[in-house]
């Protein structure tokens, strides 16, 4: 397996007379494909790890390394690059450009990296949004479309240059059931296709069908527990019994 | 680029109401500008033209700016001419008609020539020293403002009879003139002759007024005693602020002295001077204070969009494109502004100058004086787009640098 995401030392302090710790010294490996929740109650830097993760915020100490790549010594510009092309990110607010209509928003991505023609980002941007349950909401602006619908939206975007990392801060956080298990079986698809997913979540039972979930206390990793290795423990429980 | 236009357009145009706001406020900006500028050069042109109007631009003299020195002088540095024989006569310019042909070749403006005596009129029991004009009808049109001055009769007039003879309204009000009176005009040497008053003018100067009397060329040369004398040139310019350099290169070409009406008038010069300086100072501070108008307004709009600064550095749009998007934004407001408020201060201009002010002495009705100057609407609109682009910039520059996270973080909303 490959290492998707690996992160040594990881340390992130806000400075000022009275500095706080948010990320404090993680270490941390997310293997390509897997699929990881990241709980802990508020304030323990669930959010504050993930925008480490997605480059997003820079660490005070400590390497993120995509890839294998360390991304330290990138300009922001070598960044903003690696977002484009590597990186979805899916907040808990839908974030959309309030002027846009959701195929634009969509395209938004395709177009600041501009590798496809304009058609070819126009089919892909209407696919995505197909495939999520939008097509009749395509040329509908953000005011218009309900809050799972946007959340939706913003899930295409964060596709649109099918990128190997997907990242969700809380993104069900502010939807309705029926919506959440939508959004959540996308993301879980998305892993099962070979895409890397962390998420940051509250919902401790979406967390339990994740395959790793990494809680964090105070900044630091306070217990990781796999689903396989349960899973495994439990194969292994059942074969001693019989 | 065409992403950057894609957005930009789509800010400006979906968020119609926000970007006509802004735009009316730079244009408010503009033409309240453009109007006050206008108004106060107007103003200034105004003063500048009753005061010039008046008067030649350039009077040439038949004088010299020092006097020559004597052949002897010249020779001997101990000799002293005391009692050289005194010309009774007027000095004149000689060659007028060489100097006249010379000077028309480049000046930018007309030149006319005149004969200045001085001689006393006689009417009934009054009689009033005046400064006789000796001028050519066919070429004062072109010097002076005098045709436009006439309250009575025209310049043409003075042809129609012996020594005839334009006065000033003050003079005729003083000494009981009106068209067709009979004057005897005497002069200096003891010589008198019967003249007619065949036109009065009023140029608003009383004393002016009072002193100068027009008549023909022959007339005064025949009352100087001195038949086809010439001993002034009056040039008009185009341009009455070139008067001081063409009065130097006149002097230079013919000798002879030539003085510019800022030469005879150097005691008002100070107070354009004055005028100037207020003029710029209210200027200035009526575009600080448009343009702060300008900036506050742009630079909240801008603020406003932090957010969607975060969120397209989030997903790998690189910072000098976002922040280029705002400046593109802000030029395309600014742009629209700048045209509104050019006709907007344009109209405003034109409706300015159909307001009348009643003269507080002759109870004449004057236009308010306004100038159209292309150049104020230049620098108005060059100042207003760099308040706008200054605008956009501070604010989108801080918030592209920052990291995305800093501005998600600090409001969920």
């Amino acid at each position: 397996m490959t290492t998707a995401i690996q992160t040594a030392g990881l340390t992130r302090r806000i400075p000022g007379a009275i500095s706080r710790t948010l990320i404090d010294s993680v270490d941390l490996k997310v293997e390509k494909g897997e699929f990881v929740a990241i709980i802990g109650p508020s304030g323990s830097g669930k959010s504050s790890l993930l925008y480490l993760l997605g480059l997003l915020d820079a660490p005070t100490e400590g390497e993120v390394s995509l890839f294998g790549q360390p991304t330290s010594g990138l300009t922001e510009s070598e960044k903003a690059e690696l977002r484009l092309k590597a990186i979805g990110f899916v907040f808990q607010f839908h974030y959309l450009l309030p002027e846009f209509t959701a195929l634009n928003n969509v395209l938004m991505p395709m177009k600041t990296l501009g590798h496809l023609s304009a058609q070819e980002m126009r089919e892909r941007g209407i696919a995505l949004l197909t495939s999520l349950g939008l097509a009749t909401e395509i040329d509908k602006r953000p005011f218009q479309l309900s809050g799972g619908q946007c959340q939706r939206v913003a899930i295409a975007r964060a596709l649109a240059n099918d990128p190997e990392i997907v990242m969700g801060d809380e993104p069900t956080g502010n939807l309705d059931s029926v919506s959440t298990e939508q959004v959540f079986g996308i993301l879980r698809d998305l892993a099962k296709k070979g895409r890397t997913v962390c998420i940051v979540t509250h919902d401790l039972g979406l967390a339990a069908r994740a395959d790793r979930q990494i809680r964090l206390v105070d900044g630091k990793i306070d217990k990781i527990t796999s689903q396989r290795e349960k899973a495994v423990a439990l194969e292994g429980e059942a074969a001693g019994k019989s | 680029m065409h992403l950057l236009m894609e957005i930009a357009w789509t800010h400006v145009s979906t968020r119609i109401r926000q970007t006509i706001v802004a735009s009316l406020g730079v244009a408010a900006g503009i033409a309240i500008t453009i109007m006050m500028a206008s108004l106060m050069t107007g103003d200034q042109e105004d003063f500048v033209r009753t005061l010039v109007d008046s008067i030649p631009h350039v009077t040439v003299s038949a004088e010299r700016r020092a006097v020559r020195r004597q052949p002897a002088e010249q020779v001997y540095a101990a000799a002293q001419a005391t009692s050289t024989i005194a010309a009774k006569k007027l000095t004149e310019i000689k060659n007028p008609k060489d100097i006249m042909a010379s000077l028309r070749s480049w000046l930018p403006g007309a030149v006319a020539p005149s004969v200045k005596t001085t001689v006393i009129l006689h009417s009934g029991q009054k009689s009033a020293g005046v400064t006789l004009i000796g001028i050519d009808p066919r070429f004062e049109r072109d010097v002076s403002k005098l045709a436009s001055q006439m309250q009575a009769g025209h310049i043409a007039d003075l042809y129609k009879g012996t020594n005839a003879l334009i006065v000033g309204q003050a003079l005729a009000k003083k000494i009981g003139l009106r068209i067709g009176s009979s004057v005897n005009i005497s002069t200096g040497e003891g010589l008198v002759v019967a003249g007619s008053i065949v036109g009065i003018y009023s140029t608003g100067q009383t004393e002016l007024d009072e002193a100068q009397v027009f008549g023909l060329l022959r007339t005064a040369q025949v009352l100087a005693g001195q038949p086809g004398v010439i001993n002034e040139l009056r040039i008009r310019l185009r341009d009455a602020r070139e008067a001081p350099e063409i009065a130097k290169r006149v002097e230079a070409l013919t000798g002879y002295r030539a003085m510019s009406w800022q030469e005879a008038n150097a005691d008002l010069m100070s107070a354009f001077v004055i005028r100037d300086i207020i003029m710029i100072v209210i200027m200035s501070a009526m575009m600080f204070a448009s343009t702060l108008g300008i900036y506050s307004i742009i630079s909240t709009i801008t603020q406003e969009k932090r957010r969607d600064i975060a969120i397209m550095k989030s997903f790998g749009m690189k910072a000098g494109l976002v922040l280029s998007i705002f400046l593109v934004e802000s030029a395309i407001m600014g742009a629209i502004g700048v045209v509104v408020g050019w006709v907007l201060g344009y109209l405003l201009c034109i409706a300015m100058s159909q307001i009348t002010v009643a003269n507080p002495i002759t109870g004449a009705a004057v236009p308010l004086p306004l100038a159209f100057v292309p150049l104020h609407y230049m620098v108005v609109a060059m100042i207003a787009l760099t308040a706008c682009f200054a605008a956009a910039y501070f604010p989108s520059q801080k918030a592209s640098r920052l990291l995305p996270v800093d501005i998600i973080r600090g409001g969920a909303a």
